[in-house]
């Protein structure tokens, strides 16, 4: 007889205590993944809720494939990290290939982003795209998102291998979340 | 490449709304736009390999450095399956609570009740083969929060648990069975089934419970199993 998946509870304002700092550098030493080569990047954000607050005690985690396109593959790509004082994250790691998806589909480059926090029951999802990246036009994700709020997925670029991605719980510009 | 087998969707009314107005931090940090449908892909049903060689095991909360923390030690175990009763072996859980007088090891937490130098209140283990986890720790305290006049949370202890898929991430509080602040937690509350609000409700259990030492209290777990239906490609 199935037993549905047990009900998710907020993370709350005391989630710190699984806070590991050094988890948001993807490439830091002892982390498998020095060796590995491929393209330095950093994606930051500004995570903000429907008053335009900024959200301090937010747990964001990102997963995401590696140089090559693979989730197996040499390269980990779990990261975790808190938001500071003024709602910031920012992850140190490797630009991920583009990713099969379903069928003969190819996904565009792009990293998951989980959000937990007080106040949110049940974490949100998102995917941050790189923006100018070809593959996005075709990406079928990206494809459901009607275009008007298409741009709350696309990280932008500000040289030197750094993106911005900021997200908005609720509100005017609120990221699209996806139910996964 | 064959597509990998998406999660079933998880049941509403098992599960806590995003807008849940009795929580008040819900107001302004609940998305108000319905959550986007996608067809999971690999980014979904794949997830971080985490094993205890990188993430050393931590399993006995109840003492720093051979110093006993205060209050009633209690053993927590229990098993962890999917939706169809299989278990998730190797599932990363990390557990945090607040210590026995309700406070938590955090700078952010005022409240007025004594830090316990003995108590850090974080764990890290494993499932076994067969989906077992099992840990040591302190019973913790309820502690007062500011979201309505004389609000307690109920005692409670967090969980974390990283399955087999990133779809299946999830974060939960485990409560204990015949606490009176359960009737008016608006967190608890907020999940409209109330079989899947038991759930939440650990067990007191003989079993687990080590004579002259410690009481047992069993918190099982359900990850979202995989959809039985194949996926039609395009």
């Amino acid at each position: 007889m199935l037993t549905p998946a047990t009900a998710h509870q907020t993370a709350g304002p005391y989630w710190h205590m699984i806070d590991f700092p050094e988890w948001a550098d993807l490439l830091r030493a002892g982390s498998g993944n020095e060796g590995v080569e491929g393209e330095r990047i950093t994606l930051t954000g500004r995570i903000t809720d429907g008053d335009g607050a900024p959200v301090v005690d937010g747990l964001v985690e990102i997963w995401q494939a590696g140089p090559d396109g693979r989730y197996d593959g040499a390269f980990h790509g779990f990261g975790r990290c808190a938001t500071d004082a003024e709602g910031r994250f920012r992850f140190a790691t490797l630009k991920p290939g583009a990713v099969p998806g379903r069928g003969n589909a190819i996904q565009a480059p792009h990293i998951a982003i989980a959000v937990f926090a007080r106040g949110l029951m049940r974490h949100v999802v998102t995917r941050a795209y790189f923006a100018g990246e070809a593959l996005n036009a075709t990406d079928p994700v990206l494809g459901l998102v009607e275009e008007a709020r298409r741009g709350t997925l696309l990280a932008q670029p500000s040289g030197g291998g750094a993106w911005t991605l900021d997200i908005r719980l609720q509100g005017d510009g609120e990221t699209v979340f996806l139910d996964v | 490449m064959s597509d990998a087998i998406p999660y079933r969707a998880l049941d509403a009314a098992t599960q806590p709304p995003l807008d849940a107005p009795a929580y008040g931090s819900t107001r302004k940090r609940h998305p108000k736009h319905p959550l986007l449908r996608i067809p999971q892909t690999l980014t979904e049903t794949s997830a971080p390999r985490f094993d205890e060689a990188g993430y050393p095991v931590q399993a006995d909360m109840s003492q720093v450095g051979g110093k006993a923390a205060l209050g009633e030690r209690i053993i927590v175990g229990g098993r962890i399956t999917d939706e169809d009763g299989r278990p998730q072996a190797g599932v990363m859980v990390e557990v945090w609570q607040a210590n026995a007088s309700g406070r938590y090891h955090h700078p952010r937490d005022q409240h007025d009740a004594p830090l316990d130098p003995n108590f850090e209140g974080r764990a890290r283990i494993f499932t076994d083969a067969d989906g077992r986890y099992s840990f040591v720790s302190i019973r913790p305290g309820a502690y007062p929060w500011r979201n309505h006049h004389n609000a307690w949370r109920p005692v409670h202890i967090h969980f974390g648990l990283h399955g087999a898929g990133f779809a299946q991430r999830m974060i939960t509080q485990m409560y204990f069975p015949g606490d009176p602040l359960l009737d008016l937690d608006p967190i608890f509350h907020a999940t409209p089934d109330k079989a899947a609000r038991e759930r939440l409700v650990s067990k007191f259990d003989l079993d687990l419970t080590k004579p002259e030492w410690a009481l047992g209290y069993r918190f099982d777990m359900v990850l979202r199993g995989r959809d039985a239906t194949p996926f039609e490609t395009q």
